[in-house]
């Protein structure tokens, strides 16, 4: 008879290394444990050698005097402002023309794309020939087009088009009127804001309703009448306090009122244009996932075709296109660094460019911008990823 | 494409900061240069005169005859260099991380750059200040009447503060339009998207010439800073720091003694006394600097002295023709003052 080896009672635990899971968590507290060493050790080194080299570190540059102008600024700026405010405007003008950027692209991507599925023959070859060209072309080429071949060629200040002569066109930009407000203006934005108000809880109210009794009243008229022709009504009571500012040249070029520089323009319409062509082709696979059937069953509801579309395929259709929309949208907001090819001074140019020269503070300064994208990038994708969680199909 | 090397050089740098081993700093740079059998030199991404690519594509300018001389002096061979091109905002990432030993990039001698990036000046090649372009249409005679204009100006130099300080000093408003490269700039200034392109007033002559029509403009007289441009090293390597500072010594010198590459075999036998310790043929001066005896002579005999380099490359003999200024030695009442060997 052979002397069974000891055997543990089918009760008492296996030692750890044979537990699966235990053994797993063991895995991912040393990879864990590696990764922080790692990190620390790349602090620890970085923090020695820029010692080793006599490089100031810290953040403590950001209090000091920048000492150099910036062609754009949206807050006030000026060369006594510190390296801190250079941050604050980059960011500013990386934001503009972004958001800009973003509201173009979505506005163009979407007609583009319908346009694409359009019945006239004329119409669906001019979509998909926008897209095939612009969406091939490299988007820095596409800028440098924009800002060399076409507003470089417009003509000088003393040159300018006008419109009206109250707008002016020329290399140095887009030159508007500025509206200046007189006293008794401050009553416009209440006015509004009441509107606002109001139309919200009709909105509400006619949802109710329509809950409750099936009626329903045109809200989306009743409250954009509100929100433009109540402030409109106070502006014609008030006798208009608000003058115009019309832009005059005057020495090397027009001075007065607001100022559109050509490299915002060259950036905006390259960044839309060159979205756009994505956008429309993720809006037209969209609309073509939605089986045919859809639509045929709410023609047989006798639903009219108007409401085919805003009803039964939009929301579905945005199922799809919401989560690469989202794609583009960071794609668009992280191309806009390029704008540093033509001198838009945009965060990558002012902060990560002129800033980081001026000090020298190499990794804080490119660890900010970073850190800058980053944010900016995952609000965003929060935001589309609330929005998509909404328009989601709700399976019962 | 411009940009990406940008983003590289200054990604690789910090990959260099962060992950590079302690201690790379009190490395003997001498040594490994002896090692790797070449100089490693940043220059700029093209300034006539100062560091650009002649039709053959080697590098020709006054910055890069200092490059030329160390490689001279450590190695006996003028032509023992590589070389880095660097906008103005790679350049001292460049040299703090390690990429290049020496930088001669039309590189103006700052507080801060001496101090907070961890870098020496070695001296000065060229004093400099800087100036405006304008176009002759616009009928301007003087910086004081450029109230409103629009400003090109390169990105990551000191131009852009001097610029802002100059404005404010005369009470002036201006629209700076901010570029990264000097051929962006000129593009800029010529498309007409800015009224006046400022710059130090050596690289106006430069850019001038490169304009397609250079006589529809003018640099206008006013200078507004002083610009002491030289090469610089890292801090922490005296050594390597003496070495390229007496290279430049040595061929000012050379211009003061009457030394040129022309005679200097002749001068060899000279009487003098400066001559002979400057040429090795009295004292151990290359040996205590780490280098052979004759590490001056061949800096003389194939860079040649600092007047030869100046005349060929900004110079009455070069298209810049600049003229020598302050840029004269002490003895003709400039203000280039090398001390003496010995």
């Amino acid at each position: 008879m052979s002397v069974r080896p000891q055997t543990r009672s089918p009760d008492s635990k296996p030692p750890f290394w044979r537990d699966r899971t235990k053994r797993a968590l063991l895995a991912q507290c040393l990879l864990l444990a590696a990764l922080a060493a790692l990190v620390v050790f790349i602090i620890h080194n970085t923090q020695e050698n820029l010692a080793s080299r006599g490089i100031t570190t810290g953040l403590g540059f950001l209090d000091d005097t920048a000492g150099f102008g910036i062609g754009q600024t949206l807050i006030d700026y000026s060369s006594n402002s510190t390296y801190g405010r250079t941050f604050i405007v980059g960011l500013l003008n990386t934001l503009l023309v972004s958001g800009l950027g973003v509201l173009a692209a979505t506005i163009i991507g979407f007609t583009v794309g319908i346009a694409r599925l359009s019945p006239n023959w004329l119409i669906a070859r001019l979509a998909n020939g926008y897209i095939e060209i612009f969406r091939n072309i490299p988007l820095l080429l596409q800028i440098f087009f924009w800002y060399f071949a076409v507003l470089q060629s417009l003509p000088s200040a003393r040159e300018s088009m006008s419109l009206g002569e109250v707008i002016f066109l020329n290399i140095r930009g887009l030159y508007l009127p500025q509206p200046q407000f007189l006293s008794g203006f401050g009553l416009i934005p209440v006015v509004m804001m009441a509107a606002f108000i109001a139309s919200i809880a009709l909105i509400v109210w006619n949802r109710r309703r329509h809950a409750a009794t099936g009626k329903r009243l045109p809200t989306i008229w009743l409250s954009l009448g509100m929100i433009i022709g109540l402030p409109l009504l106070v502006l014609v009571v008030t006798g208009v306090p608000v003058t115009w500012e019309v832009p005059e040249l005057g020495g090397f070029n027009f001075s007065g009122g607001v100022t559109i520089i050509p490299e915002l323009l060259a950036l905006w319409l390259a960044l839309s244009i060159y979205t756009a062509s994505f956008i429309a082709e993720i809006v037209r696979s969209g609309i073509q996932s939605i089986s045919h059937g859809q639509t045929e069953a709410a023609l047989a509801l006798s639903l009219p075709g108007k409401l085919v579309l805003r009803l039964v395929i939009i929301p579905q259709a945005l199922r799809v296109i919401i989560p690469p929309l989202t794609s583009q949208y960071l794609n668009l907001i992280k191309n806009s660094s390029l704008a540093t090819a033509i001198g838009y001074p945009d965060l990558v140019s002012v902060f990560a460019g002129t800033t980081l020269n001026q000090t020298g503070q190499a990794i804080e300064v490119i660890a900010m911008t970073m850190a800058v994208y980053l944010t900016i990038s995952l609000l965003v994708s929060m935001f589309m990823n609330w929005f998509n969680a909404r328009v989601a199909l709700v399976e019962r | 494409m411009r940009y990406n090397k940008n983003a590289l050089v200054l990604m690789t740098s910090a990959a260099a900061l962060t992950l590079g081993s302690v201690g790379l700093a009190q490395a003997d740079t001498l040594e490994d240069t002896l090692d790797r059998g070449e100089v490693r030199c940043g220059v700029s991404d093209g300034l006539p005169g100062f560091s650009a690519p002649d039709d053959d594509g080697n590098w020709q300018g006054i910055d890069v005859d200092v490059c030329r001389a160390v490689a001279a002096a450590v190695f006996g061979d003028s032509e023992a260099v590589t070389y880095t091109s660097l906008t103005a905002q790679e350049r001292f990432t460049a040299l703090q991380s390690g990429e290049v030993d020496v930088l001669s990039r039309n590189t103006t001698w700052t507080t801060t750059r001496d101090t907070t990036l961890g870098l020496n000046f070695t001296g000065v090649t060229f004093y400099d200040g800087q100036g405006f372009l304008v176009s002759k249409d616009i009928g301007i005679s003087s910086a004081e009447e450029l109230d409103g204009a629009s400003v090109c100006v390169q990105s990551g130099t000191t131009t852009e503060l001097n610029l802002a300080d100059y404005f404010d000093a005369n009470d002036m408003e201006f629209d700076p339009i901010v570029f990264d490269t000097s051929e962006q700039t000129v593009g800029g200034f010529e498309a007409g998207r800015c009224d006046v392109l400022t710059s130090d007033t050596s690289q106006l002559a430069a850019l001038r010439i490169q304009l397609d029509d250079p006589d529809s403009a003018e640099v206008l007289p006013e200078v507004i800073s002083k610009e002491p441009l030289g090469p610089v090293v890292r801090q922490g390597d005296d050594k390597w720091f003496n070495i390229v500072k007496w290279s430049l010594f040595a061929m000012l010198n050379a211009e003061e003694y009457g030394v040129d590459s022309e005679n200097v075999d002749d001068m060899l036998d000279s009487e003098n006394p400066s001559i002979a310790r400057l040429l090795g043929e009295d004292g151990n001066y290359g040996e205590e600097m780490g280098l052979e005896a004759d590490w001056a002579y061949n800096i003389i005999a194939q860079v040649g002295n600092y007047a030869e380099s100046y005349d060929r490359n900004v110079g009455m003999d070069s298209p810049l023709e600049i003229e020598r200024g302050v840029n004269r030695l002490w003895t003709d009442g400039g203000i280039h003052y090398a001390p003496p060997i010995r």
